[in-house]
């Protein structure tokens, strides 16, 4: 039990964060230049190998590690230190409650690939959410400059808001599948549903039996279209990456919160937001996008297909890695999603955060809470 | 010891150490709240050993993340220096400590003489189901009243804020 639980762990920390997390600088680099009509990262080289550009995160991290790390005088030095640490230790762990895979039975055994699967799963996220926030709130405060401090209050505004925003628009998605806990609805999501079903649902038509074919896999995105753009919008507001980046503020208030970090500290918070890119693609992929189940193909249909000819053994393991594969699949789309948002919208002003934040996603979450509550009402429970 | 009780002397130890650390670091506002998140997140750590899981989850969430964040915006806001805080002050805040501290230990000394054996956890105990289910149905009306007392507070603040404006 605790040996499967560390080599999950061993797997998260090896396989999503250090080998993933400088992969989307990479992706990042060359998908800005694809969309500005340039050629992008392309230079630096280990004995003449550039791999199209994939050697540049090394560079990074060899410049940021050989890099003097300055201490500005007059700032508070022990909170100084630990603020790019508060903020990149809970970017990781979020990772724990993430499922990667099914729950599969081999050799008798029952075994799922999620490293901790706590009934209160997403809460989970949301406390990590919210401690992650001190990271930057005091590194702002830490500094002792001026541009540093208003970073920093930026910052605590914009999150402690969008974090409100951010439980209220997954709620819709704990009423369809009635459950917290992430590895449970993946399960729920593995499955498919009649698209045409609504309407005997709620206007009581019988539908024509050919139009059962017409199946889409069960997913959040397909029950809660609305609860998606809302989450996405407010998890990557979170994040404060451009559009939403009025912490930092480059063209405003110069680097925002990490303007007197330099070197591997500033690389700390640099790695930070993208691991936090990663964890919202594994996060929505898990939510809406049926996490690791194969669409159409649920994960008895898988085994039992091929269990037949090649033995139960051999069908669980290509189900594993079918569904791996699955999962991987969803989060480059999720992250290719952000990359691509990020690089086409232009940045808000800070009022405008705010007013996105309150005026609107406030109001429309609450509606798809009372929208969704009364279509299940309508439904006669959980469908 | 098992397990539970060394993780529960553990995290006992940070909420005292921080929580004092918070009363003595009154000069330094800022370290003082993040003293206090540290108490809160203790007191997180022993309520799920107490299998309150939602309590804890909700006690990171509300007290360790919103309302600590809330306070180093205000004090970030108004800029507070360490000599806005007067010697007189100080005193106060030790000594309404000081005597709030000894009040808790003489509480404590008299729970210890004789603390019953704790029963039996009924199924799903702490969870966020049954904790909803019992506060929609058995304590519905506090809800509600909870719920009023909200709505009246950010009426209130409304108006305090647009009178400003105007």
């Amino acid at each position: 039990m605790l040996i499967g639980v560390i080599v999950k762990s061993l797997f998260i920390l090896i396989v999503m964060v250090a080998g993933l997390a400088p992969v989307i600088t990479w992706i990042e680099r060359k998908q800005s230049a694809v969309m500005q009509d340039r050629i992008g990262a392309n230079r630096a080289d280990v004995g003449g190998i550039t791999l199209l550009g994939l050697m540049h995160p090394l560079a990074d991290v060899f410049k940021l590690l050989s890099k003097e790390d300055v201490v500005p005088t007059g700032a508070n030095r022990i909170m100084h230190l630990i603020s790019p640490v508060i903020a990149a230790v809970p970017a990781v762990i979020a990772f724990a409650v993430v499922p990667f895979g099914g729950v599969y039975t081999l050799g008798g055994e029952e075994f799922s690939l999620v490293a901790a699967n706590p009934d209160w799963g997403l809460l989970y996220i949301f406390a990590i959410g919210s401690i992650a926030m001190y990271g930057t709130v005091m590194a702002g405060w830490s500094s002792n400059n001026n541009w540093s401090l208003l970073g920093g209050l930026r910052a605590s505004a914009q999150m402690i808001s969008y974090e409100v925003t951010m439980g209220l628009s997954v709620v819709g998605i704990f009423m369809v599948f009635s459950t917290l806990q992430l590895q449970d609805m993946v399960v729920a999501q593995d499955d498919t549903f009649r698209v045409f079903g609504f309407l005997e649902v709620l206007f009581g038509l019988s539908v024509p039996a050919w139009l059962d074919f017409v199946r889409l896999p069960a997913w959040g995105v397909f029950y809660q279209p609305l609860g998606f753009v809302l989450f996405l919008t407010t998890i990557m507001a979170e994040n404060k990456r451009p559009p939403f980046d009025t912490p930092e503020g480059e063209s405003e208030i110069i680097a925002g919160y990490h303007l007197e970090y330099s070197g591997m500290r500033f690389g700390l918070f640099f790695m930070a937001e993208f691991i936090e890119v990663l964890v919202i693609a594994a996060l929505m992929t898990t939510i809406f996008l049926g996490g690791w189940s194969v669409p159409w193909l649920t994960t008895e249909t898988i085994i039992g297909g091929i269990a037949g000819v090649f033995g139960e053994g051999f069908a669980t393991g290509i189900c594993i890695i079918l569904h791996f594969l699955s999962f991987m699949l969803k989060v480059v789309f999720m992250i290719w999603l952000q990359m691509a948002l990020r690089w086409t919208l232009p940045r808000f002003r800070y009022d405008q955060v705010m007013d996105l934040c309150w005026k609107i996603i406030l109001p429309l979450s609450i509606a798809n809470v009372f929208v969704t509550g009364g279509i299940i009402l309508l439904a006669g429970g959980t469908s | 010891m098992t397990v539970p009780a060394v993780l529960f002397y553990a995290f006992a130890a940070l909420a005292v150490l921080s929580a004092i650390g918070m009363v003595v670091q009154v000069r330094n506002t800022v370290a003082s709240a993040m003293s206090l998140v540290i108490t809160m997140v203790a007191l997180a750590g022993i309520y799920v050993l107490l299998e309150a899981h939602l309590v804890a989850v909700i006690q990171i969430m509300v007290y360790g993340g919103a309302i600590v964040v809330l306070f180093l915006f205000v004090v970030m806001l108004l800029n507070l220096r360490s000599d806005d805080f007067g010697p007189a002050r100080q005193r106060l805040v030790r000594l309404a400590a000081a005597a709030i501290g000894v009040f808790a230990l003489t509480w404590m000394l008299r729970l210890f003489s004789g603390l019953p054996e704790a029963p039996p956890l009924p199924e799903g105990f702490g969870g966020y189901r049954e904790v909803g289910i019992a506060l929609y149905t058995d304590y519905v009306l506090l809800v509600e009243v909870a719920s009023l007392l909200l709505t009246a507070a950010i009426v209130g603040a409304l108006i305090l804020a647009k009178r400003k404006i105007d």
